[in-house]
Protein backbone atom coordinates (compact mmCIF):
# COMPACT_ATOMS: atom_id res chain seq x y z
CA UNK A 1 0.00 0.00 0.00
CA UNK A 2 1.25 3.53 -1.47
CA UNK A 3 1.88 5.73 2.00
CA UNK A 4 3.87 8.88 3.07
CA UNK A 5 6.92 8.81 3.94
CA UNK A 6 9.13 11.64 3.32
CA UNK A 7 8.03 15.69 2.63
CA UNK A 8 10.33 18.29 2.23
CA UNK A 9 10.77 22.50 2.50
CA UNK A 10 12.74 23.56 0.63
CA UNK A 11 15.32 26.20 2.76
CA UNK A 12 17.84 28.83 1.85
CA UNK A 13 20.09 27.42 4.97
CA UNK A 14 20.20 23.76 6.59
CA UNK A 15 21.90 24.78 9.62
CA UNK A 16 19.79 27.40 10.02
CA UNK A 17 16.65 25.74 9.11
CA UNK A 18 17.66 22.73 11.65
CA UNK A 19 17.74 25.48 14.59
CA UNK A 20 14.28 26.63 13.34
CA UNK A 21 12.53 24.02 12.92
CA UNK A 22 13.90 21.81 16.19
CA UNK A 23 14.43 24.82 18.82
CA UNK A 24 11.33 27.15 17.73
CA UNK A 25 8.93 24.62 15.97
CA UNK A 26 9.76 21.29 18.26
CA UNK A 27 10.74 18.82 15.79
CA UNK A 28 13.95 16.72 16.33
CA UNK A 29 16.60 15.62 13.92
CA UNK A 30 16.21 12.34 12.16
CA UNK A 31 18.77 12.14 9.83
CA UNK A 32 21.83 13.84 9.38
CA UNK A 33 24.05 12.48 6.37
CA UNK A 34 26.65 13.84 4.43
CA UNK A 35 26.18 13.95 0.77
CA UNK A 36 29.07 16.27 -0.81
CA UNK A 37 27.56 19.96 -0.77
CA UNK A 38 24.43 19.34 0.93
CA UNK A 39 23.07 17.51 4.12
CA UNK A 40 20.33 14.76 3.98
CA UNK A 41 18.72 16.25 6.74
CA UNK A 42 15.48 15.55 8.40
CA UNK A 43 13.25 16.23 11.33
CA UNK A 44 10.28 13.89 12.80
CA UNK A 45 7.79 14.94 15.33
CA UNK A 46 8.61 13.88 18.80
CA UNK A 47 4.92 12.77 18.63
CA UNK A 48 5.45 9.92 16.02
CA UNK A 49 9.43 9.63 15.58
CA UNK A 50 9.19 6.81 13.34
CA UNK A 51 6.50 8.74 11.38
CA UNK A 52 6.82 11.03 8.23
CA UNK A 53 9.96 12.81 7.50
CA UNK A 54 10.15 16.08 6.70
CA UNK A 55 13.37 16.82 4.51
CA UNK A 56 14.99 20.30 5.03
CA UNK A 57 16.47 20.60 1.61
CA UNK A 58 18.19 23.29 0.07
CA UNK A 59 17.01 25.66 -2.21
CA UNK A 60 20.03 26.45 -3.99
CA UNK A 61 19.75 23.32 -6.51
CA UNK A 62 17.77 25.43 -9.35
CA UNK A 63 17.23 28.49 -10.06
CA UNK A 64 13.83 28.70 -10.47
CA UNK A 65 13.38 27.81 -6.58
CA UNK A 66 14.21 31.34 -5.17
CA UNK A 67 11.74 33.11 -7.41
CA UNK A 68 9.04 30.21 -7.10
CA UNK A 69 9.21 30.34 -3.08
CA UNK A 70 9.59 34.73 -2.99
CA UNK A 71 6.61 34.64 -5.00
CA UNK A 72 4.29 32.34 -2.62
CA UNK A 73 5.48 34.43 0.67
CA UNK A 74 4.56 37.55 -1.11
CA UNK A 75 1.10 36.62 -1.83
CA UNK A 76 1.33 34.84 1.90
CA UNK A 77 0.85 31.40 0.56
CA UNK A 78 2.10 28.58 3.27
CA UNK A 79 4.83 26.02 1.07
CA UNK A 80 3.44 23.26 4.03
CA UNK A 81 1.70 22.87 7.14
CA UNK A 82 1.85 20.92 9.93
CA UNK A 83 -0.79 20.18 12.64
CA UNK A 84 -1.04 21.50 16.59
CA UNK A 85 -3.16 20.41 19.44
CA UNK A 86 -3.86 24.20 20.26
CA UNK A 87 -3.16 26.76 17.35
CA UNK A 88 -3.67 29.25 19.47
CA UNK A 89 -1.61 28.31 22.23
CA UNK A 90 0.78 27.49 19.70
CA UNK A 91 0.82 31.16 17.82
CA UNK A 92 1.53 32.11 22.06
CA UNK A 93 4.27 30.64 22.13
CA UNK A 94 5.77 30.91 19.18
CA UNK A 95 5.47 34.31 19.72
CA UNK A 96 7.27 34.31 22.58
CA UNK A 97 9.74 32.47 21.22
CA UNK A 98 10.51 35.03 18.34
CA UNK A 99 8.43 33.99 15.59
CA UNK A 100 7.18 36.01 13.39
CA UNK A 101 3.09 35.37 11.92
CA UNK A 102 1.80 36.92 8.44
CA UNK A 103 -1.82 35.54 9.58
CA UNK A 104 -2.86 35.07 13.38
CA UNK A 105 -5.06 32.14 14.68
CA UNK A 106 -8.09 32.36 12.80
CA UNK A 107 -11.50 30.64 13.17
CA UNK A 108 -12.01 28.85 9.38
CA UNK A 109 -14.91 27.20 10.19
CA UNK A 110 -13.86 23.14 10.68
CA UNK A 111 -10.18 24.14 11.22
CA UNK A 112 -8.47 27.12 13.23
CA UNK A 113 -5.40 28.39 10.94
CA UNK A 114 -2.45 30.13 11.52
CA UNK A 115 0.54 31.81 8.97
CA UNK A 116 4.44 31.94 10.05
CA UNK A 117 7.59 32.61 8.77
CA UNK A 118 10.11 29.78 8.78
CA UNK A 119 13.33 32.51 8.17
CA UNK A 120 14.12 29.94 5.40
CA UNK A 121 12.23 31.46 2.80
CA UNK A 122 8.80 30.20 3.54
CA UNK A 123 5.65 30.33 5.09
CA UNK A 124 4.74 27.47 6.84
CA UNK A 125 0.54 26.73 7.60
CA UNK A 126 -0.36 25.29 11.38
CA UNK A 127 -3.70 24.32 11.84
CA UNK A 128 -5.86 22.76 14.44
CA UNK A 129 -8.82 20.59 13.22
CA UNK A 130 -11.49 20.82 15.33
CA UNK B 1 -20.22 62.86 -10.09
CA UNK B 2 -18.27 60.31 -12.53
CA UNK B 3 -15.23 60.35 -9.98
CA UNK B 4 -17.82 57.89 -7.75
CA UNK B 5 -17.90 55.40 -10.71
CA UNK B 6 -14.90 52.97 -9.29
CA UNK B 7 -16.58 53.56 -5.78
CA UNK B 8 -19.87 51.86 -6.74
CA UNK B 9 -18.53 49.51 -8.91
CA UNK B 10 -16.18 48.40 -6.37
CA UNK B 11 -19.17 47.92 -4.24
CA UNK B 12 -21.71 46.75 -6.58
CA UNK B 13 -20.22 42.94 -6.19
CA UNK B 14 -20.97 40.46 -3.64
CA UNK B 15 -17.43 38.53 -3.34
CA UNK B 16 -16.33 42.21 -2.95
CA UNK B 17 -18.54 43.41 -0.47
CA UNK B 18 -17.74 40.09 1.63
CA UNK B 19 -13.71 41.24 0.99
CA UNK B 20 -14.52 44.47 3.22
CA UNK B 21 -16.46 42.54 5.43
CA UNK B 22 -13.41 40.39 6.33
CA UNK B 23 -11.58 42.85 6.21
CA UNK B 24 -13.40 45.20 8.84
CA UNK B 25 -13.10 41.82 10.80
CA UNK B 26 -9.43 41.85 11.00
CA UNK B 27 -7.55 44.65 9.39
CA UNK B 28 -4.29 43.72 7.82
CA UNK B 29 -4.69 40.25 5.81
CA UNK B 30 -2.35 38.51 2.95
CA UNK B 31 -4.05 37.57 -0.53
CA UNK B 32 -3.49 33.72 0.81
CA UNK B 33 -5.60 34.42 4.15
CA UNK B 34 -8.36 36.81 2.51
CA UNK B 35 -8.69 33.97 -0.12
CA UNK B 36 -8.68 30.96 2.89
CA UNK B 37 -12.01 33.21 4.29
CA UNK B 38 -14.01 33.37 1.68
CA UNK B 39 -13.81 29.92 0.77
CA UNK B 40 -14.01 28.54 4.33
CA UNK B 41 -16.79 30.92 6.03
CA UNK B 42 -18.18 31.85 2.44
CA UNK B 43 -18.57 28.75 0.52
CA UNK B 44 -16.84 31.31 -1.89
CA UNK B 45 -14.34 29.59 -4.43
CA UNK B 46 -12.31 31.85 -6.14
CA UNK B 47 -9.54 31.34 -8.08
CA UNK B 48 -5.98 33.91 -6.84
CA UNK B 49 -6.25 35.46 -10.06
CA UNK B 50 -9.68 36.25 -9.32
CA UNK B 51 -9.22 37.37 -5.87
CA UNK B 52 -6.51 39.70 -7.56
CA UNK B 53 -8.38 41.56 -9.42
CA UNK B 54 -11.13 42.11 -7.06
CA UNK B 55 -8.67 43.75 -4.74
CA UNK B 56 -6.85 45.50 -7.59
CA UNK B 57 -11.00 46.70 -7.97
CA UNK B 58 -11.04 47.53 -4.30
CA UNK B 59 -7.86 49.26 -4.16
CA UNK B 60 -8.40 51.92 -7.44
CA UNK B 61 -11.91 53.18 -5.37
CA UNK B 62 -9.45 53.57 -2.53
CA UNK B 63 -11.44 50.89 -0.35
CA UNK B 64 -8.40 49.18 0.38
CA UNK B 65 -4.74 50.00 0.53
CA UNK B 66 -1.94 47.33 0.21
CA UNK B 67 1.51 47.49 2.73
CA UNK B 68 4.72 45.98 1.98
CA UNK B 69 6.24 44.63 4.95
CA UNK B 70 9.71 43.55 3.79
CA UNK B 71 8.68 40.16 1.70
CA UNK B 72 5.20 40.44 2.56
CA UNK B 73 2.13 42.16 1.45
CA UNK B 74 -0.73 43.13 3.75
CA UNK B 75 -4.51 44.21 2.41
CA UNK B 76 -5.84 46.86 4.72
CA UNK B 77 -9.50 48.48 4.54
CA UNK B 78 -10.05 52.18 4.20
CA UNK B 79 -14.01 53.17 4.08
CA UNK B 80 -13.03 57.21 4.04
CA UNK B 81 -14.31 56.88 0.13
CA UNK B 82 -17.88 56.07 1.68
CA UNK B 83 -18.32 59.24 3.13
CA UNK B 84 -19.14 60.88 0.10
CA UNK B 85 -22.27 58.60 -0.01
CA UNK B 86 -23.75 60.82 2.73
CA UNK B 87 -22.21 63.94 1.49
CA UNK B 88 -24.02 63.56 -1.75
CA UNK B 89 -27.43 62.15 0.05
CA UNK B 90 -27.25 63.46 3.32
CA UNK B 91 -28.93 61.17 6.06
CA UNK B 92 -30.83 64.40 7.40
CA UNK B 93 -33.63 62.33 9.87
CA UNK B 94 -32.39 59.71 12.54
CA UNK B 95 -35.68 57.72 12.43
CA UNK B 96 -36.97 56.16 9.09
CA UNK B 97 -39.65 57.77 7.13
CA UNK B 98 -43.23 56.45 8.69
Amino acid sequence: MIRIKLTNVLVDDQAKALAFYTEKLGFIKKNDVPTGDARWLTVVSPADPDGVELLLEPDGGHPAAGPFKSALVADGIPYAQFAVDDVYAEVERLKGLGVEFTQDAVDMGPVVTAVLDDTCGNLIQIITMK
Amino acid sequence: MDADRDLFKALGDATRRVILDELTDKDGQTLFEIRGRLVMKHDLASTRQAISQHLAVLEQAGLVHTRRQGRFKFHHIDTSPLRSIIERWPIDREEPHP
